[in-house]
């Protein structure tokens, strides 16, 4: 219980941080801490395949992708000398009522999930940790889903070269 | 002991702390960074969902979700680059005409 | 306090340990290999045959003033070692080097020489290795130099593309052993052919442990593939702006990366910690002498080929070693298949 709680207190408290922060590679650090102990609660549901692969796809690959990109881009701070004097909940209009959502939101959610009354005690079924069974799933009665991602990647990864390319006119050849 | 409940709780507490991060925050990438976290906690609730029911359709939808967020978060990232090129600014504020 | 909590306990003392001391250890025999291979005789003076001079290196890095350029990042400039550091410690938890050993019936049961024993051990040493790419990046970004952020993103990025060569080859070799634990992996290899050929994957797989090697020297940074790193093109990289003990760390994390690849490529490949002549508690003198064998090679390669262009290695990484594990991925899968498993 109490590792439960560590890791939801060190997810939720980095994750606060990401959208607190100014500097956007302070968030990408503290996003990566937040799937560490996303995937150290994984573990405690017994399913270490899931949270090998948060840490190898995650934390290794989607960050260091957010990672590349803030370096690129250069943007240490992006906001107004107003954005940084006036707190979000007394900004004006769309923002205020965006921040009262927020908490309207978990406020509600909580009370939905709540309602069905805790059962005592630990999950009753048993587990489905072995990867064999997961693969052995994915690749029969998941298959046509698997093979549209492999294709839903191609075009990602075509789409992403394409957009951020430079516009350039002919390239100069080598050795003019 | 924690039950499912305790999971779910986490899980929406993740989901609006990336909801409000994507209404308040003025800068495009962590507004990517929050639609990770909602993506995430999405995952757990299903993660801990499949692990109440005893059946391992919960981690294969995961893994379904992470490849979608990869190539979001890639596609999203170009289109970031593009707009950064053309107006030198991350705040969303400055896309606010339909024409360059 | 049971005894085999100490001995557990002990077993991960002795690992640190030891990792320290092999990395140590590497830079003697890095001296010495150089050497021997330039037709010189590398260091004597400390020591008898300069067994001593890693020591002296070491003392010497100690002493050292520690610099911070002034526009530094703070936090992430103290940061980046660390995470190398601990990066290249962690990967080596998972990775077995010995069979069940009583220590000379001193305990109960036996324990495995394996500091914890995860039924998905490879995917974990993959997942370590993706982590450890962050050190670099942070080291080169907040050095905020102009060579460090070069040699910071360029190395980051051939890190992610060799990665994905190094896990096809994994995922080949997990095929053939039929398991995700190292330990699985690596009972599957004992015994031999014939009674004179051993059953090790390399035999079974022999363009797979070329494409991993290959990939590990690349993830490792390691010459022929350290242009990121390397004096001549870009002062000294991601770790122009450290000095004394933030260098020694990185310095540290190389070596120790280094004896991971080739503990994990005996495991794998080589058959772990099975030989003749010795029974199964001493396996781990097999074990020793496999992962020396290939940190020789590793040496050997680093002062005899000339070093790749940026984008010849990246071009290689993309064009060649990619296709080739994808290859030698499906012909794997097919050969299970025929043959049966």
């Amino acid at each position: 219980m109490t590792l439960f709680y560590m890791f939801a207190a060190v997810a939720v408290l980095a994750s606060l941080l990401v959208i607190a922060q100014r500097n956007p590679i302070y968030s990408v650090l503290l996003l990566i801490a937040s799937f560490g102990a996303l995937s150290g609660l994984y573990v405690l549901l017994e399913a270490p395949f899931v949270a090998v692969t948060q840490i190898i796809v995650y934390a290794g690959a989607i960050m260091v992708l957010f990672l590349f990109v803030v370096m690129l881009l250069n943007a240490p701070h992006e906001d107004t000398e107003y954005d940084e004097k006036v707190h979000p909940l007394r900004r004006p209009g769309p923002m205020r009522f965006g921040a009262a959502l927020a908490g309207a939101l978990v406020v509600e959610l909580v009370w939905a999930l709540t309602r069905s009354g805790a059962e005592a005690g630990g999950f009753q079924a048993a587990a489905v940790s072995s990867v064999r069974a997961i693969g052995r799933s994915l690749f029969t009665d998941y298959a046509f889903p698997f093979e549209v991602t492999s294709v839903l990647i191609l075009v990602a990864m075509v789409g992403a070269v394409v957009l951020a390319r430079r516009e350039s006119g002919p390239s100069v050849p080598p050795g003019a | 002991m924690p039950t499912l409940a305790h999971y779910l709780v986490l899980s929406a507490v993740l989901f609006s702390i990336g909801t409000a991060g994507v209404f308040v925050r003025r800068n495009l990438i962590t507004i990517l960074l929050s639609v990770e976290i909602m993506l995430n906690a999405v995952n757990l609730s299903f993660v801990a969902f499949g692990r109440a029911l005893g059946s391992a359709n919960g981690q294969i939808i995961v893994f379904f979700v992470m490849t979608v967020a990869a190539a979001e978060a890639a596609v999203g990232l170009a289109i970031v680059i593009g707009l950064f090129r053309h107006r030198e600014s991350l705040n969303p504020d400055t896309f606010t005409s339909l024409k360059w | 306090m049971t005894p085999l909590l100490i001995a557990q306990l002990g077993l991960t003392l002795v690992v640190f340990v030891g990792l320290l001391h092999s990395a140590a250890a590497m830079v003697w025999v890095e001296r010495k290999v150089a050497a021997m291979l330039q037709q010189r005789l590398g260091p004597t003076r400390v020591g008898p045959k300069g067994l001593l001079q890693p020591f002296a290196d070491v003392i010497k890095l100690m002493f050292k003033e520690e610099l911070r350029p002034k526009a530094a990042d703070v936090i992430l400039f103290a940061l980046a070692p660390v995470i190398s550091a601990t990066c290249a410690f962690a990967a080596f938890a998972v990775v077995p080097f010995g069979g069940n050993t009583t220590l000379f019936g001193l305990l109960p049961e036996g324990i495995r020489l394996q500091v914890a024993d995860v039924n998905v051990a490879a995917l974990v040493i993959f997942a370590i290795a993706s982590m450890s790419v962050y050190g670099i990046v942070l080291a080169g970004w907040s050095s905020n130099s102009k060579y460090s952020l070069i040699g910071g993103l360029r190395s980051s990025a051939q890190m992610i593309s060799y990665e994905l060569s190094y896990g096809m080859a994994l995922v080949s070799v997990l095929l053939i052993g039929n398991s995700m634990s190292l330990t699985d992996i690596v009972n599957g290899q004992a015994g031999a052919w014939f009674g004179v050929i051993p059953k090790w994957f390399v035999f079974l797989q022999p363009l797979g442990f070329l494409i991993y090697m290959t990939a590990g020297i690349a993830e490792t940074n390691r010459a022929p593939f350290d242009f990121p790193e390397a004096e001549q093109e870009l002062v000294a990289g991601y770790h122009t702006e450290y000095s004394s003990m933030s260098f020694a760390m990185f310095f540290l994390a190389e070596y120790v990366n280094m004896v991971t690849v080739s503990a994990v490529a005996t495991d794998l490949f080589l058959g772990g910690w099975h030989g003749p002549f010795l029974p199964a508690s001493f396996g781990w003198i097999w074990f020793l002498l496999k992962v020396g064998a290939l940190l020789f090679f590793y040496v050997w390669m680093r002062w005899t080929l000339p070093r790749y262009r940026y984008d010849q290695l990246m071009k290689f990484g993309w064009k060649v070693l990619l296709p080739a594990s994808v290859l030698n991925l499906i012909a794997t899968a097919a050969g299970v298949l025929y043959f049966g498993g």
